[in-house]
């Protein structure tokens, strides 16, 4: 039977919301095609598995070692390529690991790598995929003429939905591990440890309209009423002002965030901030400006002076999520 | 040292985006092109690290058009000391494709360290440079913020969601290069001088099948016209409702 291979990103053991994205997706496509899904999960021996089969797993394969901690890309690539073996896709979500996993994998398959995925669908038998390029400014439509592909899926487009299946679990042989040398000695946690811009359902940005890097607190603040689901972004401008961190950047040059809610306070909506948040689902803009261009592509927008607003709306949206 | 650094033409991030009459090309009319930016990081450091072995080359190696020339003159005025264009006759659409092209130029030549952007701005696949190393069976780390290469071997540093990942691998490597690794230099009357006088050597490639056929290019789907809400603080509670019962995200 064809089988659709989802790569299941794991942090610490725990089953990330983007392996659900990937596995909803691969259930999508496999019922277009009358294909099966091998969700794949590579890590430390325990890992609960249980959502992969309530998001449509048919088979989950398990690879674990105890050096498996963190993400070896010899082993994940190895491991990875034995276990797309008779696939006609494999998908992986867009992350960091994602990001260096699919181009290796797709090198040693010799298979085509479509980055980045935002839809995919299938014609006559044909996967087609559709993708941002000119960072944004355009979509890409493409068709898949090899008979196996690698895809790569842009975090928050693909709603995670439970479709349950059996999602028989078996251990997975080791294959024999190539690797070129590289090797990951260890992750330093950011001090923030809170919620990554690139995967929270909610971002609240700012820029250069919070006039000095102490004020930002006001967007902190507004974050924390989102209880834990929203992270702080930031425009360009503040991050090479120093006021924030090069990790909260969202843009061209910074991360590109697909929430369900982003917020733009003091933010112009420069071509290159667009970049990295056009594809959010709903997009709020708050600026003093009425003819800023972030007014263009947002949904909602409130003209006026961000210190007046920020402290109403999150006083507003703490009382929302309390009734 | 001898280090070769995998360089982009792309259109400049602030070029209106026109789609060509056949549907699936960018209308290149009036769309500058400049040296990818995450390219620039990889030339810098590239030179940096040249300078401080005081010895080697950097070569820089761009697979495109003819008009692809004119960025290798821009890496050569940054300092790099040669080029090489890979000239194909039409845009590749698969990386796989890109990046094994690019991995036969780069396999013969001795090199110890190869450095490519995170992701061209254009079609932003972020993949080239990890494909290169996979097709040489070279260890590589991709999206590096900071690097230190010290005998024989590199430790780099790369950010991922809520923190850093840190990666060894003994050369010789590939590398790509995120914003944070360096301030690239902008190239000086004396280089952009000099590097009219540079070799550039240009090398016609064949551009295999691939497993992806562009099909379809149009501009984003348009967001239905939004809404300014109020004025000041006493629209919040209009907003509150929108997000609630219209776009229920609250
Ligand atoms: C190659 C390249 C890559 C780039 N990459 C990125 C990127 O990844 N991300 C990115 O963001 N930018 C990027 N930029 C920069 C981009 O062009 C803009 O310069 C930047 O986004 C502007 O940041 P800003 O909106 O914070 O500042 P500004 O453009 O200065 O806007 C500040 C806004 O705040 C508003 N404001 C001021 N005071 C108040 C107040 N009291 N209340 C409410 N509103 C107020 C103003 O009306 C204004 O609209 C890039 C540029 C280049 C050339
Ligand atoms: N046609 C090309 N010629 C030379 N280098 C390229 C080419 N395409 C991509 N690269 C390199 O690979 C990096 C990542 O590109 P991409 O995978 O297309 O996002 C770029 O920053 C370049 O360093």
């Amino acid at each position: 039977m064809t089988t659709i291979l989802a790569v299941c990103e794991q942090r610490g053991g725990t089953i990330k919301r983007v392996a659900l994205e990937t596995v909803t997706a691969a259930r999508t496509l496999a019922d277009a095609m009358g294909a099966e899904v091998h969700a794949l999960v590579i890590g430390r021996a325990g890992i609960a598995t249980e959502a992969l089969a309530a998001h449509g797993a048919d088979k989950v394969l398990v690879a674990s070692g105890d050096d498996f901690h963190l993400y070896q890309p010899g082993a994940w690539t190895s491991i990875a390529v034995q276990a797309a073996a008779g696939c006609r896709a494999v998908l992986v979500a867009a992350t960091a690991m994602g990001r260096d996993l699919g181009p290796r994998i797709a090198a040693r398959l010799d298979a085509p790598l479509a980055a980045d995925v935002t839809a995919l669908e299938v014609d006559a038998g044909v996967i087609q995929v559709t993708r941002p390029v000119y960072a944004g400014k355009a979509h890409a439509r493409l068709a898949v003429t090899a008979d196996r592909v690698v895809v790569t899926l842009r975090p928050n487009n693909f709603t995670p939905r439970e479709r349950a299946k059996a999602g028989a679990v078996s251990a997975m042989a080791l294959p024999a591990i190539t690797s070129h040398g590289e090797r990951t000695v260890e992750i330093k946690a950011s001090a923030r440890a809170t919620l990554d811009v690139a995967e929270a359902p909610v971002v609240v940005s700012g820029g250069r309209g919070f006039k000095e890097p102490a004020h930002f607190a006001l967007l902190e603040a507004l974050a924390e009423a989102f209880g834990g689901q929203a992270a702080v972004g930031a425009s360009r401008a503040v991050v090479d002002a120093g006021w924030r961190p090069h990790s909260e950047q969202v843009g061209q040059t910074g991360k590109t965030v697909s929430p369900n809610l982003y917020i733009a306070v003091g933010i112009s909506g420069a071509i290159q901030h667009l970049a990295g948040m056009r594809t959010a689902r709903t997009i709020v803009a708050i600026n003093k400006d009425k003819d800023a261009p972030i007014f263009k592509v947002a949904d909602y927008g409130i003209v006026g002076d961000l210190f007046d607003i920020i402290p109403r709306l999150t006083e507003a949206v703490r009382h929302a999520r309390s009734t | 040292m001898k280090i070769a650094v995998c360089i982009k033409r792309v259109p400049d991030s602030e070029a209106r985006i026109k789609i060509g009459a056949d549907g699936v090309s960018l209308d290149e009319a009036g769309v500058k092109f400049v040296l990818n930016p995450y390219d620039e990081f990889a030339v810098e450091e590239a030179l940096k690290l040249r300078d401080a072995a005081g010895q080697g080359e950097v070569v820089v190696v761009s697979l495109g058009t003819d008009a692809s020339q004119e960025t290798i003159r821009t890496a050569l005025a940054m300092g790099a000391d040669r080029g090489v264009l890979l000239k194909v006759d039409r845009p590749i659409a698969d990386p796989v494709v890109a990046g094994s092209l690019l991995a036969a130029e780069l396999a013969e030549a001795g090199y110890d360290l190869i450095l490519a952007g995170k992701l061209a701005i254009d079609d932003a696949t972020h993949a080239v440079g990890t494909i290169v190393a996979e097709k040489l069976g070279r260890p590589s780390v991709s999206a590096v913020a900071h690097l230190t290469v010290a005998d024989g071997s590199l430790t780099a540093e790369r950010e991922i969601e809520g923190g850093t990942e840190v990666v060894t691998a003994p050369l010789p490597a590939v590398v790509t290069c995120d914003k944070g690794l360096n301030e690239p230099r902008y190239p000086a009357l004396k280089g952009i001088m000099a590097a009219k006088k540079k070799p550039l050597e240009i090398k016609a490639v064949n551009v295999p099948e691939g497993g992806l056929r562009l099909v379809g290019l149009a501009p984003p789907p348009e967001r239905p016209a939004g809404r300014i809400l109020g004025e000041g603080p006493d629209a919040v509670p209009a907003l509150i409702e929108a997000l609630r019962t219209e776009a229920k995200v609250l």
